[in-house]
């Protein structure tokens, strides 16, 4: 089995080398590259509410794009990072730029000001966004690291993606808790969805199989810091 | 006997031809059928109640004239349970063949075929018996109206049961739907002795503007042979309501009493144990008295004690007596079985839960033995009522109680009983999430207009009260989902038309609706499958458990379920394989007490038996010596007043106090008490709540604490909102409401992807609906829901009441006081869930991780 090595960092992120460039897991569910000062973060899934309302006349909140504009704007003012990379399915639907209240849309050409976006494309936004600002790519190379939306099938040293939503389940006594997580072997790295009305998929899920060679670290996220959990302690759903 | 009710003669002939004799309450039934009133008959089992409630639209079919054009429903029989509909077609059926009547009587359940179900609809049979669910469907029925023009009389069965729930608040809604279809329609209520029957007759009833005066009503005593009847005068109808003074249109028939019956307290061996909840102790001697019954039901109040009782009866079965299972979490097939037998007279003893407290007669049922205490004088009677059916020959019950405390509240429930006294129920609010749920429904059916709607909603019971804003809120949110955004405006699942009146969208809106009826919501089960092996095949299913109930087990581990022990093998999907373990001794499930909180009047009952020593004497020696070392050691308070001790412990300090207002009530309590103990500095550590008392530990001592500061009211103002906000509690509440409300369905379309589920929990939506929208309808309803239902805050209410003003006893000790044994034997079974919790748990899984990378 690989030995990784991680610390728990002062802002409660966990520091290690994914395909050896350093990176640091926040445990608001964004990875920090901080020598290029670049922040990543996947399946923001805006407007997933009105999209339940348009297609299945489900009235889910509509308030899903604002609370995951709130999460990001702290990131972004912890961190000031150059780069913003967004690993697709960043629109829960390719109409849902269109649905926008228009305070939201300000709040997300806001975000571009002072700094590069770059919006990988998902299989729900396949086109990327229209009218927003920054670049619409399908996968983008930065620092050694390859940044896209759907993970590819076996080896693959130095991909960053999302599309998953990875979820790690861990009991201990009587009590059980599921949280959002990062997943990596080292050489590769599953980010969680970072949007507020996004769900997990249990990383024991045969979905994850193909792509860790053997057991992996899940970074779970919690209130205040990131925890490593060992793959011996999860559970199924 | 009343001359005027005299029977048709082809029915005089078939009771006579039976041996019987209509009973009064049969009589009286006929007689309010005849006059097309409105009616409720409250009687004990076994008196002939279901045809009582029939027979009047029997003679009123059989009188019927010949018609040319096929007829509608005649009349709808309800009943909570299916299979209780299922067997009273099957029961209806004798007399309709032995009288030669042409009178088709037919059930349709949730289980009934499609081709049937459409045969219905076509050719509507003359009787229907059915579900409240399904009449929320026929609700939503395009053509509602035309089929139930012809409808006669609406029978509730087990009204006792359903009204004060939302179930209850649903089926009162269709009962007003009905009224507007049928104006002539009759409600008829059947039901099982309830305290106060003014409060089932007011759910039951068409709500009426400004009441005259109700008559008292008296009951007829065990040897009386004449029904009490009375008649609500009907009231003027049309008027606005005026001060909120509502009446109803519903005449009281009482049954009479049967024999009374004859109740017990077991004291096994002379000894009481100082606390548990399972009765162990008594278990060879109530294994004695089975053998010495034709057949017992022995009843519990949860699946665990279920599970725990049948074995160590079986472990005492050296004479292979016939002993069964029945609780909720078996396999359907399994349970029907188990009532087959029954039926047959094969069975000795069934070790049940309130699965079978009401409904279908089990036969020769001879002894009811309840194992731990009852918790409510009401709920025991019912379960007393399950044996013997014969009013004239007394029932038999025995109580086990399984510890000190449990013994008092046996004795006030066994007195109760023989004395009458029932536990009051609060009047029923109707719900909002249900409300939603059947403007939706109305919406599918027929174009409404909102002023007429809101009109017919107020003339069912529970809705009486109901303010114009607040119907307007619900139908916004139907509409929109009532968020303060008005995006959804241009999505709308109800529209208003040109005409003022409001329609469904379109039909993918009806469907959806129809696929999420109903005010039931249950947990999510897994199946529980044999199987084992690394990819285990679905194997034969054993039962269904909870989710959650797998949740703390690793392989490996042992359990006891349906009668077995079992080793756990791994969870898939929706399935938990298992393999026999029949060597092994099972792994304990941690026992909770129970999940009835005890009744307010039987906590009453307990703290005025425990304050009169003059009762003492009358108590087992030990429960004697315990009261005698208490008030010694300690204090015995009064009646109106709450004992609190303080004492170390250990390496702790201890506070105990006993306010007897249920487990409910007492963890909302201990949740509110550790917040604010812990702004004071004290360092409280954990608390553990069961019926009869609060226990908290910490780093301070806190026997120098102003107390009634503690216990002031105003821990129900901010502190419990700011707690109840945060809770578990509340996200469960939510999502009942979400559910029952429509926001999300039970099928949520969307969600299967590719054939892996991805968990879109509404936790989520809570948590981003608190934030952004906190006054929003949904979080008002579960607000509502988690207050009354998991936290019993009217009642913790009242109890700060009770005890403000300086009518907190303090003892301040230096051990352990008698009255605090059972309560500390409970510590350390209990864990206070939370955030901090979780963060522990990832902890240890840390840990985990650094003892396997250094492996």
């Amino acid at each position: 089995m690989t030995q990784l090595a991680f610390q728990i960092g002062d802002c409660g992120g966990l520091r290690l080398e994914i395909a050896g460039t350093r990176a640091v897991l926040r445990h608001s569910g964004a990875l920090w590259l901080e020598a290029e000062r670049t922040m990543v973060v996947a399946d923001l899934h805006f407007e997933k509410g009105s999209s339940y309302a348009a297609r299945f006349g489900q009235m889910l909140p509509p308030y899903d794009t604002r609370e995951t504009l709130d999460r990001l704007e702290r990131e972004l003012a912890a961190l000031s990072p150059a780069t913003l990379v967004f690993l697709g399915d960043s629109f829960h639907d390719g109409a849902g730029e269109d649905r926008l209240p228009e305070d939201d849309r300000m709040r997300i050409a806001a975000l571009a000001l002072g700094r590069r976006l770059v919006w990988a494309v998902g299989n729900h936004d396949e086109d990327g966004p229209r009218t927003l600002p920054g670049d619409v790519v399908d996968e983008a190379q930065l620092a050694g690291l390859t940044f896209r939306h759907e993970p590819l099938r076996g080896a693959q040293p130095g991909e960053v993606a999302g599309h998953l939503h990875p979820a790690a389940k861990v009991t201990s006594g009587r009590a059980t808790v599921r949280r959002r997580c990062f997943v990596t072997d080292g050489a590769r790295l599953v980010l969680p969805a970072f949007g507020a009305f996004t769900g997990g998929l249990n990383i024991l899920d045969p979905a994850f199989a193909p792509l860790f060679g053997g057991p992996a670290l899940a970074a779970a996220l919690g209130p205040r810091r990131v925890h490593a959990v060992g793959w011996k302690s999860l559970r199924p759903d | 006997m009343l001359a005027a009710t005299a029977l048709p003669p082809r029915f005089e002939q078939w009771f006579a031809a039976r041996g019987w004799a209509p009973r009064p309450h049969q009589l009286a039934m006929v007689e309010k059928g005849r006059q097309g009133r409105d009616a409720l008959l409250i009687a004990p089992t076994g008196g002939g109640k279901t045809l009582a409630g029939f027979l009047p639209s029997l003679i009123e079919l059989s009188e019927r004239a010949p018609r040319n054009t096929p007829a509608g429903v005649h009349t709808l029989y309800i009943s909570p349970l299916k299979a209780l509909a299922v067997d009273i077609e099957r029961n209806l059926a004798t007399p309709i063949r032995e009288m030669g009547l042409n009178i088709v009587a037919e059930s349709r359940t949730g289980d009934t075929g499609e081709a049937r179900k459409q045969r219905q609809r076509l050719r509507p049979p003359d009787i229907l018996l059915t579900t409240p669910e399904q009449l929320a469907l026929f609700c939503a029925w395009e053509g509602a109206r035309e089929y139930f023009a012809d409808l006669s009389c609406v029978i509730i069965d087990e009204a006792h049961a359903i009204w004060p729930s939302k179930r209850g608040d649903l089926l009162s809604l269709g009962l007003a739907r009905l009224q507007r279809f049928a104006p002539n329609m009759r409600r008829v209520g059947l039901s099982a002795t309830v305290d106060d029957p003014d409060l089932v007759r007011r759910w039951l009833g068409v709500n009426l503007p400004d009441p005259p005066p109700l008559g008292k009503v008296s009951r007829s005593d065990g040897g009386g042979s004449e029904a009490d009847l009375q008649q609500a005068p009907s009231g003027p109808s049309g008027h606005l309501p005026q001060e909120g003074r509502i009446s109803h249109s519903v005449d009281l028939v009482l049954g009479q009493g049967g024999a009374q019956p004859i109740v017990e307290v077991l004291v096994s061996g002379g000894r009481v144990p100082w606390a548990g909840h399972t009765a162990e102790h008594a278990m060879a001697e109530i294994y004695e008295i089975i053998k010495g019954a034709r057949t017992a039901l022995v009843f519990v109040n949860t699946r665990f004690q279920a599970e725990f009782a049948f074995q160590e009866l079986w472990k005492l079965n050296d004479d292979g007596l016939a002993i069964a299972l029945h609780h909720g979490s078996l396999a359907a097939e399994q349970r029907r079985k188990v009532e087959a037998a029954m039926a047959r007279g094969e069975i000795r003893a069934v070790v049940c839960t309130s699965t079978l407290d009401m409904g279908i007669d089990w036969g020769d049922v001879d002894l009811v033995i309840q194992l731990a205490a009852p918790k409510g004088a009401s709920r025991m009677v019912q379960r007393i009522g399950r044996a013997n059916h014969r009013l004239d020959e007394p029932s038999r019950a025995i109580l086990a109680p399984a510890n000190r405390f449990e013994f008092l509240e046996c004795r006030a429930a066994a007195d109760a009983i023989l004395g009458g006294h029932l536990d009051g129920e609060p009047a029923r609010i109707g719900a909002l999430d249900v409300l939603a749920q059947h403007i939706m429904g109305c919406a599918c059916s027929e174009p409404f207009a909102p002023t007429e709607l809101y009109d017919e909603v107020r003339a069912a019971g529970p809705y009486a009260d109901l303010s114009w804003e607040d119907f307007e809120t619900v139908v916004d949110f139907v509409s929109t989902g009532g968020y303060a955004l008005r995006t959804y405006d241009k999505f709308r699942r109800i529209v208003p038309g040109q005409d003022g009146l409001w329609r469904a969208r379109n039909a993918q809106a009806v469907l959806a609706h129809r696929m999420n009826v109903g005010a039931i919501v249950s947990p999510a089960m897994i199946n529980v499958r044999i199987g084992g092996g690394k990819r285990p095949m679905g194997g034969r299913k054993v039962g269904e458990a909870e989710e959650g109930f797998f949740e703390a087990m690793t392989p490996g581990d042992t359990f006891v379920f349906a009668g077995q022990v079992w080793r756990f093998n791994s969870l898939v999907g929706a399935d938990a394989f298992v393999t026999p373990a029949p060597d092994k001794d099972p792994k304990m499930p941690s026992w909770g007490g129970s999940k009835f909180p005890l009744s307010t009047y039987l906590a009453g009952r307990v703290r005025a038996m425990m304050h009169d020593e003059r009762e003492w004497p009358a108590l087992p020696p030990d429960v004697q010596e315990w009261l005698n070392y208490q008030k010694v050691r300690s204090i015995i308070p009064d009646q109106d007043e709450m004992l609190l001790e303080t004492f170390p412990h250990g390496k702790r300090f201890h506070l105990v106090c006993y306010p007897f207002e249920g487990r409910l009530a007492h963890t909302t309590l201990a949740m509110l008490l550790t917040r604010r103990l812990d702004r004071l500095g004290v360092g409280p550590l954990g608390f553990v709540a069961n019926d009869y008392a609060v226990a908290i530990w910490s780093l301070k001592p806190m026997d120098q604490l102003d107390l009634d500061e503690l216990f002031a009211q105003d821990m129900l103002g901010d502190d419990l909102e700011a707690w109840l906000d945060e809770s578990f509690l509340m996200k469960r509440a939510f999502k009942a409401c979400a559910l029952i409300s429509g926001l999300i369905e039970r099928r949520h379309p969307g969600m299967e992807k590719s054939g892996r589920q991805v968990t879109f929990s509404t936790d989520l939506i809570y948590d981003v609906l608190r934030r952004h929208q906190p006054d929003h309808l949904l979080l008002r309803c579960a607000r509502a829901d988690a207050a009354t239902g998991s936290l019993d805050v009217a009642r913790l209410g009242d109890m700060l009441a009770r005890i403000g003003g300086g009518r907190i006893r303090h003892a301040p000790l230096d051990h352990v006081s008698p009255f605090a044994v059972p309560i500390m034997l409970e510590i350390g079974r209990e864990r206070a869930p939370g955030d901090a919790a979780g963060e522990m748990v990832l902890a240890e899984a840390e840990e985990d991780l650094i003892a396997e990378a250094m492996a």
